[in-house]
Formats: C-alpha cells, structure tokens, sequence
C-alpha cells in the first residue's frame, strides 16, 4: 500500500457505459448497452455491495475497474489516478494493487497449472520474495482459504467446484492488494466454509485497509459483509444506500421485489410466500433498453410519465443524503407502502 | 413402480498423485418420479462426482470401484456408450456446476441448441428453430431469437447458467440432475427458474436431483434431502426431517451457519 492518498476516495468511479457491438449475423440494433452512466466511490477499508438482476452489468462494471475490459466512456480514478489513460506495462504494477476474483472459477483457473503454481503465479510474476518465502505464502493462503494441504499438486479439473473458487480467492489475495473485485466469490461454498472465508475477508480489511466491491446473489452475505449497497438494474444503479437502510427501507420498486424474494428456510413448512412479488413481464434487453424508466415495462407502479421521462438516481426527502433511488414516485410510494 | 433413479452403494475413487483413493464412500439414495431430491453438503464431499458416476463421465482419473446405479430400474452400467448417449441427451437433462465451461466456445448457443435437438428430436429445421426460441424465453432470457446467435463469452455469468438449464430441459427429460444451477441468478429470477422446474415436475413428473449449497433453495424445492460430508452421506431424510429435526451434528451446524437477515451490517469508519 503506497502513497496513501487519505484525501478522497480510493475509487471514483464517473459515467461509466460499456457497450458492446453485437457484430455478426443480426446487426439490425446492433449495440448491447451493458453499462450505462454508473456512477460510485470506494474508500480504503470500505465494501460496496453490488446486487441485481443477471445480465444487469455487473460483472462487466467489475471488468473495466481492473482493466480487463475499457469503457465506452467515463472515468476511473485510483487513488486520484485516471485508469483509463495507462499503457499495458503501466497496468501490470497496478496489477498488485487492483485484484478480481472471478465469477466462473473453474473457468478462471489455468488449466495447465497445479494448485499451488496457480496460487504462487503471481509472486512470481510480480517477483516478490525468495523461492522459499512464496511457498511459505501459498501454504499459509491454502490454509486461511481452507483448502486441503493435499490439493497442492492437482489440476483445476481435478478439484470441486467450491475448492476452485478458493484457490481464484487466494491467488488474489497473494499480492496483498489495496482493492478487491470480488465478483460472487463465495457462490460455490457450502455455508460453513463460506463462513471462513467471510471472517477472512473482513480480517484482511480490518488489519490492511483492503476495499471491496463485492458483486453477488447472495442478500444475506451482502448485508453481513457490506457498508454500503448499489442495486443495478438494465446497466444503470437505480438505489444505492447504507446497507441498512436499503435493506430495512427499500424504496425503488425493483429493489422491493428483489428483497422480498429471497428463499426463506421457513417455507420448509409452509409452501406458498404471500410476501414474494413476483415481476411480471419479460426482463428487457439491454439492446433495446425501455424508454424513460428502464424499469417501467414491469414496475407494479408504473405511470404514464414513466413511461418517456427517465428518472435521476437522487436523495430522496425524508431519508438520508445517503439514500438515492432512481425512482419519481419514490416518496409516493414510501408513504403507501 | 421402480423410482426414475436408484442409487445403491455408490463408491467413487481417483488415481492422484498420492496414488488410488476412494472419495465418494457407499452413497444411496433415489428419486421419485415427480419428486425432487436435494444434495446438500460441504464443498468437495463428492456431490458432483456422484452426478459424473450416475451419468459415466467420470474422469480418466476416476473409476467407480462399488455400487449400481439404476434409471427406471435398469443398470446404467450394462448399457453400451450408444445407449448411454441417448439416455444422457433424452432420458437425464444435466446442469453442470460450471456453465462456461461446459458451453462450446466456438459454436453460437442457437447452434448448440439446435444440435441437441437433432440428436435427440424429430423435429424438422423449422421446429428446432421455434423449440430453441422457446426454450430462451423459457429460461428469461431477452430478445432469444437475436440471442441465438450469440456465443457463450457474450452471455453474463448467469445468462449463460439459463442457456444450460434450457439446453437440458430441451427434450422434456425423465430426470433432471442440476448441479448448482442458480449460483449466478438473482432471487427473482432463481425464484422463476425455480417455478418452471416445479411446474415440469408436476406437468410431466420429471424426477429431479437437485444440489445446492443454498438453504433457503433446498427448503422451497426439496421432498427428500441427502446430507454429504467427506465423501459420505451423513443424514438422509425428508426436508421436514432434515430442517425440523436434524439428527447429526454436521446438519445442525450448516443451519447454524446460514448468515442471518436480520444481523445488523457493519458500519464505515474513517480511521486515519
Ligand atoms: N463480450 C461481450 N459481448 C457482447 N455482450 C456482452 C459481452 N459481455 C457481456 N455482454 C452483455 O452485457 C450484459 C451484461 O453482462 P454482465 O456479465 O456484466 O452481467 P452481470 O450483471 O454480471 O450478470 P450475472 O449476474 O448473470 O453474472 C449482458 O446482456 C451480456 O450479454
Ligand atoms: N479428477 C479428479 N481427480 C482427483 N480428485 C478429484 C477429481 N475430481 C474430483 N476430485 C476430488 O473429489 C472430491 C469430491 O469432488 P466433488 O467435485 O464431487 O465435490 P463437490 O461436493 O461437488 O464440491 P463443491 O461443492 O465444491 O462443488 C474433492 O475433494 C475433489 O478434489
Ligand atoms: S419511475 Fe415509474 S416505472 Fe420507474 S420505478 Fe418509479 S414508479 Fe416504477
Ligand atoms: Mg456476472
Ligand atoms: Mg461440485
């Protein structure tokens, strides 16, 4: 961790689009807007919580802030440092600070590397340490990641789904970095080994100051680990707030639905949920994103001036500064609900 | 009636680089037609490798060294690789646990669509084109006839998680094994895929088994569920046995586990 900036955010991230030209076959509407106008900030020591539909841009949000894929428009600054202006070669030092870990990590993995190689890859890349101290780092990180000391010398096809993600876990965290994508990183685990690795995540940033932007599916991990939460939906954030907040007073109709339809250990014995709110109405395509309110082709709430008038993400009165919905009826639709 | 499948004794091992070593340890359970079975359990128990056996794709590594596993009472293991091909597209739909990976790279999801409906279907080009539209929407995902012509790297995570489902599903199979099939979908729409299996399991009485290390997922889908830990089976039971009365430790400690929703999330603070 150099050159500690401790004036701003660590991330600033400003109307970011990505999108992608379909290129082939049916270019009629050519254009998938998987990012539009995302607009977030990180600090050191901070997890964001990113939720939201599949397909929505999250994962390519992830993307562009570790290089891996350029934005359309917009900025990311690092530590006050625009990203999008860096060379390849400038990008490999940033590497050590700026890590991911990926959705598919089976995928991820190079299958050509054992397990420990695959962990150790970066050290020596990057060429830190003596031969000896890196071995020493990839035992230690196979054992604060729980995976079996055996698994050392098997191939990614050689190790279950969970055992995989815990190796892209540790090969992210070899090189100690300042900020962590991590993109559902704990999707594969059972509960108790998700637990682990949970603890682990927040020791690392209570003793190092590490950030997270921690995309997933998982609103019960999302509340545990997260300060603050942005919902996405079709490309764009439509409500970002305190995680408490968001979760104890919802007020985009999206982020409703989505909180109400997390799976519940009681319908064990009881198997209709009057609670869920179900969408009606296919999810739209980010090709051909609805005019006005992205959201008004299934908002139970929706109005004529949903319909051509596409709502800000702003404060909303009543609730705190730090609770932005993209919604125009939201104050309406907290007093009636 | 035999169940859709049997599986009796089931043991799984690997040639490592530690030599020969059984992993999956005398596994049996089976799945009704109609009935949904989940496999819950901790990660690397053996729960995908016991999927892998029951549909001989093993890895060269591994061999099954004990067991039956029977399909409609018959023995899978005295079926000749043809047959096993035919069950595998027709008889048993499969969900992989990793979608990218099992999804072709170099061929559009229409065309591997519509290659399993080749295979396994008599419907003419015209039919497979319409059934493989279907199947999209099906699974939810937008604008499907453009989507066909997308490859597996143009999907998100759990776009590409749905094409699976829908590929599997494409010929109203027997049995539907999932392994892990909603890691990557939000609620809503998992909430969705989760009421079209049901719905094929009560319109068709497709037998499903189910794996998942998601709680709340086992407790709306499952009739019966199998506990694994180390390559074993440690409680099997109906979901009213397992959630209301688990008997081991093991069980009791993964419900304890499950992170709670009405915990308090941690607070920023600046600290210089
Ligand atoms: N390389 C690409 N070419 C074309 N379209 C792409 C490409 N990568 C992503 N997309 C599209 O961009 C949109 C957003 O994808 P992204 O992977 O960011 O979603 P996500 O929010 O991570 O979803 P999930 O939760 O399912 O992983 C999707 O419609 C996807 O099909
Ligand atoms: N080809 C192989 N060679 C050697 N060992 C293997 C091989 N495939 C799987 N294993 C081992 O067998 C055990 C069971 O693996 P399996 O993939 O069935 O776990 P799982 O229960 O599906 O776990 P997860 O929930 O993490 O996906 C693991 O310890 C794994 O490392
Ligand atoms: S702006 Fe209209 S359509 Fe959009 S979320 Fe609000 S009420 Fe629904
Ligand atoms: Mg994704
Ligand atoms: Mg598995």
């Amino acid at each position: 961790m150099q050159e500690p900036q401790r004036s701003g955010p660590l991330l600033q991230v400003t109307g970011l689009k990505r999108y992608f030209g379909s290129g082939h076959e049916t270019s009629k509407h050519a254009t998938i807007k998987a990012v539009e106008d995302v607009t977030f900030q990180l600090r050191a020591g901070e997890t964001l919580g990113l939720v939201g539909e599949s397909g929505c841009g999250k994962s390519t949000t992830g993307r562009m802030i570790v290089g891996l894929e350029q934005p359309t428009t917009g900025a990311i600054a690092f530590r006050g440092q625009d990203l999008s202006g860096l060379s390849a070669k400038e990008w490999r030092a940033k590497r050590r600070e700026l890590q991911i870990v990926f959705q598919n990590p089976q995928s991820a993995l190079d299958p050509r590397l054992s397990v420990r190689r695959q962990i150790r890859e970066p050290l020596d890349l990057h060429r830190i340490g003596a031969p000896s101290e890196r071995e020493a780092a990839v035992t230690e990180l196979m054992e604060a990641v729980s995976l079996p000391h055996e698994l050392g010398n098997r191939f990614p096809h050689e190790i279950s789904g969970g055992q995989a993600q815990r190796v892209v876990i540790a090969r992210a965290l070899t090189l100690k970095p300042s900020l962590i994508v991590c993109d559902e990183p704990v999707s594969a685990l059972d509960v108790s080994v998700q637990a682990k690795v949970v603890a682990l995540l927040e020791e690392l940033q209570a003793r190092l100051g590490v950030s997270y932007l921690f995309i997933s599916h998982d609103l019960r991990v999302v509340k545990m680990l997260s300060h603050r939460v942005a919902v996405m939906y079709l490309g764009q954030i439509v409500e970002e707030g305190l995680t408490d907040e968001l979760y104890d007073e919802p007020l985009h109709p999206y982020t409703k639905a989505l909180l109400s339809a997390i799976p519940d250990i009681a319908m064990a014995l009881r198997r209709h949920d009057s609670r869920r709110i179900v969408l009606q109405g296919d999810p739209p395509s980010p090709a051909a994103p609805p005019a006005g309110c992205h959201f008004h082709t299934r908002c139970p709430f929706a109005r004529e001036r949903c319909r051509h008038e596409m709502p800000a993400l702003r404060a909303i009165a009543g609730e705190g500064i730090t609770h932005k919905a993209r919604c125009h009826f939201a104050e309406e639709l907290k007093v009636a609900s | 009636m035999a169940p859709i499948l049997s599986v009796e004794g089931l043991s799984v091992g690997f040639l490592t680089d530690l030599g020969f070593r059984e992993t999956v340890h005398e596994v049996s359970f089976s799945v009704e037609r109609g009935k949904t079975l989940c496999i819950v359990g901790e990660s690397g128990s053996g729960k995908s490798v016991v999927c892998q056996a029951i549909l001989g794709i093993l890895a060269r590594n591994g061999r099954r060294t004990g067991g039956r596993v029977l399909f409609e009472g018959r023995d899978l293991c005295t079926f000749s690789e043809r047959e096993m091909e035919t069950i595998r597209g027709k008889g048993i739909g499969m969900v992989f646990q990793d979608p990218l990976g099992s999804l072709n790279p170099i061929h559009t999801v229409g065309r591997q669509l519509r290659e399993t409906l080749i295979l396994h279907t008599d419907l003419d080009e015209r039919g497979r084109q319409r059934r493989a539209v279907e199947l999209l929407r099906m699974v939810g995902i937008p604008e499907p006839e453009r989507r066909l012509a997308s490859y597996a790297h143009q999907f998100s995570g759990g776009m590409a998680q749905r094409v699976l489902i829908a590929m599997a599903l494409a010929c109203n199979p027997k049995l539907l094994i999932a392994d892990e099939p909603t890691t990557a979908l939000d609620v809503t729409i998992q909430a969705q895929i989760l009421d079209l299996l049901n719905r094929l399991k009560t319109e068709i009485g497709m037998g499903i088994l189910f794996i998942t290390h998601d709680l709340g997922v086992v407790a709306e889908m499952a009739d019966d569920v199998v506990v694994m830990r180390h390559g074993r089976q440690v409680e099997v039971g109906s979901i009213q046995d397992i959630f209301v009365r688990p008997q081991m430790a093991y069980t009791q400690e993964l419900l304890a586990s499950m992170p709670h929703l009405n915990r308090k999330a941690p607070i920023y603070r600046e600290n210089a």
